[in-house]
């Protein structure tokens, strides 16, 4: 048991969970309580003693579902011995008896049958039918090779394009349509209809991935799939290379981030009390002792807000990055005396005007891609012809005060660089930084010219995640 | 691993000494049988559990650890606590956290005011007698020290009579079982939390003057965060963590059924189903399952049997609290412009 269960927590560190040895020995105590042919109960035991973010949570129930999967549904491990390492020969041999003998009802329908009976199932809401359809369409349409090195998601986009869920969905929209009094629904209704049946296709979908891993892990054992499945944490998602589910889970993330972000400034304000020693206060109180100055007074610092001026690119190859680093500066715009912001393709615009008022940001930044002028000649990224623009229209405003703020990747598609620009930003504002998303070996390559634009920065930084765009903002003071 | 889940008479043996031989605190006679009984007996006083609560508390009551609650607002994080004291029979101790708290509000404090009169009492004591004598009449409460003696005045005042328990000194004294919420923990500093350290590991509080006080028995502690800020490690790893979401469909269904008086089971059914939709929109401020049973029982009192637009669009309002998130509400479920009845 200790031995399955440290190699639990190994895979936990290695799939970037923070899990300290005091955790790993609460689990250890904790699996005492409960009865551990209860996989769920085994599952919420682990969770509360382990993974203490909610964010971490899906990692969890990954390397959950993997590690343990082996062991079989039942989990027949009793507490005294140990069965070797992690999957071992005899785990497999009984999940892949597993998978063939669930799989093995009803082999014989023909994909109309199967479509059919899918249909009736979700329709009717027959969670255990479902699931066993889940599995024979997995059979069926998956093609899965014993041996073949391709991800899980790839079976799953293969049997998801075979069963045609859109369709499926209709369908069963069309039969709630023809069943409703009239023959029509309110609009209300059909919100609702809609959102139910997307549930339980959520959950069907679930039901796929389900088995395509139970099914991976009797092909390639535990440990290989364990890596090949670590899903990275929302804080480090990479921004360039997001999914469109991650990119939904980066925004959702982002919301709190802010708000953490916005209270920790502040409280950095009020609670920094090294000011330097105030003689006039100190010898006006020290006449309540003599005249001795017993009690010291300081000054408390009034730190300047700093003005914010953010120099975004949006084209398409960093316009996610862009739009994150424009959310999470505006969102806390309120730490800072004043921000303003410019997008810029190879024409520039100011798109400040796009977030006054508006209380959804996402709004602001839709409209900032649809309405702000940042197209000049061909809508190719020109950081040079952009740059010398901005120095024109905008550059007599740049005050002693502000921190300047470049995001983008400096892939300027060999035009030229006009790094003057930036040397002459430099000599205005209190500090120019530059945020790349690209990872820090890909600089220079090609048609990057971050370095000619960097000599001239305070600083560049590479900026691929939320983490590290958090580390960065929390800096910016 | 040795087990100190072993019961028996040996565990009422040494109850008292806290630490076990693990350093684990012995956690006393279970409170709940299982998972299922905790789940079970928590529906009985109307709060509906899951598997993940259920399991947690089952735990934080077997290995005597707290457990920390964190998820968005509104989801009975309070709420649990709560039921749990009342399913246990045990007092509800509760400490609300805020930007400030400190050691003589969250711990303990000396009650100054009691100090300066005992001090004032006995110089009064003194000169009515004129002369270091022995008798005296009974104005100052408590064993009367040896008047003069300096050492034995400052044992007198610095000793139990003059402590104000502040929560977390007072549950941890408390003779009968208690419950001890420590109500939004994200509030306070970073440098607070170490506060509250001692007491959530040791179950114990020092106090410099009077010595070290160990808990009579081991409060269940439970702490709530509504995430502004992260949690420190130290605090983390000494708890148990229970994210508490929003709840499945048939669980919120569920729960309105249990806690509103007079609603139809269809009822139920749509307001739970209208949350969930709405929970899947892109809003400022999503609806949470207290905002949930306050329109569902606006609804029972406007005697409404089912939804439709109309009513829906009528009592939104009670549901979101943000205009934008009222639009697109609107929008989205079509309830906003055209009237079709």
């Amino acid at each position: 048991m200790l031995d399955v269960l440290t190699g639990f927590v190994g895979e936990l560190r290695a799939a970037g969970l923070p899990v300290s040895l005091t955790e790993s020995i609460d689990a250890a105590e904790a699996v005492h309580h409960i009865p551990l042919e209860d996989r769920q109960a085994l599952k919420y035991a682990l969770a509360a003693t382990l993974v203490k973010s909610s964010a971490h949570w899906k990692a969890f129930e990954t390397a959950f579902e993997v590690y343990f999967s082996m062991r079989g549904p039942q989990y027949d491990i009793d507490g005294a011995d140990a069965p070797g390492a992690p999957g071992g020969e005899t785990g497999e041999g009984t999940g892949d008896a597993g998978a063939q003998g669930r799989g093995g009802g009803g082999e014989g329908l023909s994909p109309e049958e199967l479509a059919e009976m899918l249909f009736r199932a979700v329709l009717a809401a027959n969670d255990a039918q479902v699931g066993a359809l889940a599995r024979q369409a997995v059979t069926r349409y998956a093609g899965m090779e014993p041996g073949r090195p391709v991800g899980g998601t790839y079976y799953l986009y293969r049997t998801l394009r075979n069963l045609d869920l859109d369709r499926l969905l209709e369908r069963l929209m069309h039969t709630v349509r023809a069943d409703a009094p009239e023959g029509v629904l309110t609009p209300l209704e059909e919100r609702l209809a809609r959102d139910e049946f997307q549930a339980r296709l959520g959950r069907l979908r679930r039901e796929l991935e389900d088995e395509i891993r139970r099914r991976l892990v009797a092909d390639r054992g535990t440990e290989a799939l364990a890596r090949s499945l670590r899903t990275p944490l929302p804080e480090e998602i990479d921004f360039m290379h997001a999914t469109r589910d991650e990119l939904a889970s980066l925004r959702r993330a982002i919301h709190p981030l802010t708000r953490k972000l916005a209270v920790r400034l502040a409280r950095k304000r009020r609670h920094g009390r090294k000011g330097p020693l105030d003689f006039r206060s100190t010898v006006r109180h020290s006449l309540s002792t003599g005249g001795v100055p017993v009690d010291p007074k300081f000054r408390y610092p009034r730190p300047a807000k700093p003005e914010i001026i953010v120099i975004a690119d949006i084209s398409g190859s960093v316009a996610a990055f862009a739009r994150f680093t424009l959310h999470l500066v505006h969102a806390i715009s309120s730490q800072f005396s004043k921000v303003r912001s410019f997008a810029f393709i190879d024409g520039i615009d100011e798109v400040t005007r796009f977030f006054e008022g508006v209380e959804d940001v996402t709004e602001a930044v839709h409209r900032i891609n649809t309405e702000a002028d940042v197209v000049w000649v061909d809508g190719h990224s020109d950081y040079g012809h952009a740059l010398t623009a901005f120095w024109d229209r905008w550059g007599e405003e740049i005050t002693p005060r502000a921190s300047v703020l470049l995001l983008g990747d400096a892939r300027n598609n060999y035009h030229a660089s006009q790094a003057w620009v930036v040397q002459e930003i430099r000599h205005r504002a209190r500090h120019v930084y530059w945020l790349n998303p690209e990872p820090r070996a890909y600089w220079g390559t090609g048609d990057s010219i971050v370095g000619e634009y960097g000599v001239h920065c305070d600083d560049v930084f590479e900026c691929r995640n939320l983490r590290q765009l958090e580390c960065f903002v929390a800096e910016l003071e | 691993m040795s087990a100190p889940g072993a019961q028996g008479a040996e565990e009422e043996a040494h109850r008292r000494d806290v630490p076990g031989p693990l350093g684990f605190p012995d956690p006393g006679p279970p409170l709940f049988a299982s998972v299922a009984d905790v789940r079970q007996r928590l529906a009985d006083v109307g709060y509906l559990a899951d598997d993940g609560i259920a399991g947690v508390v089952h735990l934080a009551d077997r290995l005597a650890k707290p457990v920390l609650v964190e998820g968005p607002a509104g989801t009975g994080k309070t709420e649990l606590a709560k039921s749990v004291a009342r399913v246990t029979g045990a007092r509800l101790i509760r400490l609300q956290c805020y930007e400030g708290l400190d050691e003589s509000k969250a711990l303990y404090e000396w009650n100054y005011k009691k100090q300066l009169l005992r001090i004032q009492a006995q110089r009064v004591v003194e000169e009515d007698d004129g002369a270091p004598g022995r008798q005296a009449p009974g104005t100052a409460g408590g064993g009367r020290p040896e008047p003069g003696s300096w050492r034995d005045l400052e044992e007198d005042i610095f000793s139990e009579e003059f402590l104000l328990a502040r929560p977390l000194l007072e549950a941890i004294r408390s003779t009968e079982p208690v419950v001890l919420l420590v109500d939004e923990v994200d509030r306070v500093e970073l440098e607070t939390e170490a506060l509250l350290l001692e007491v959530l590991s040791e179950y114990q509080v020092s106090i410099p003057e009077l010595g070290t006080v160990r808990a009579e028995q081991i409060p269940l502690v439970f702490l709530t965060s509504n995430n502004t800020r992260e949690l420190s490690e130290a605090l983390k790893r000494r708890c148990l963590y229970l994210h508490l979401d929003y709840p499945s469909l048939e669980r919120e269904r569920d729960i309105v059924l249990a806690r509103v008086p007079g609603v139809s089971e269809e009822l139920a059914d749509q307001v739970a189903r209208i949350v969930r939709s709405l929970r899947t929109l892109e809003l400022k401020k999503y609806p949470s399952v207290s905002e949930t049973l306050d329109w569902a029982r606006t609804l029972v009192v406007l005697g409404v049997e089912s939804i439709d637009a109309e009513q829906a669009r009528a009592t939104l309002h009670v549901l979101l609290k943000y205009r934008s998130d009222l639009e697109r509400a609107a929008k989205e479920l079509a309830v906003a412009g055209e009237d079709r009845t």
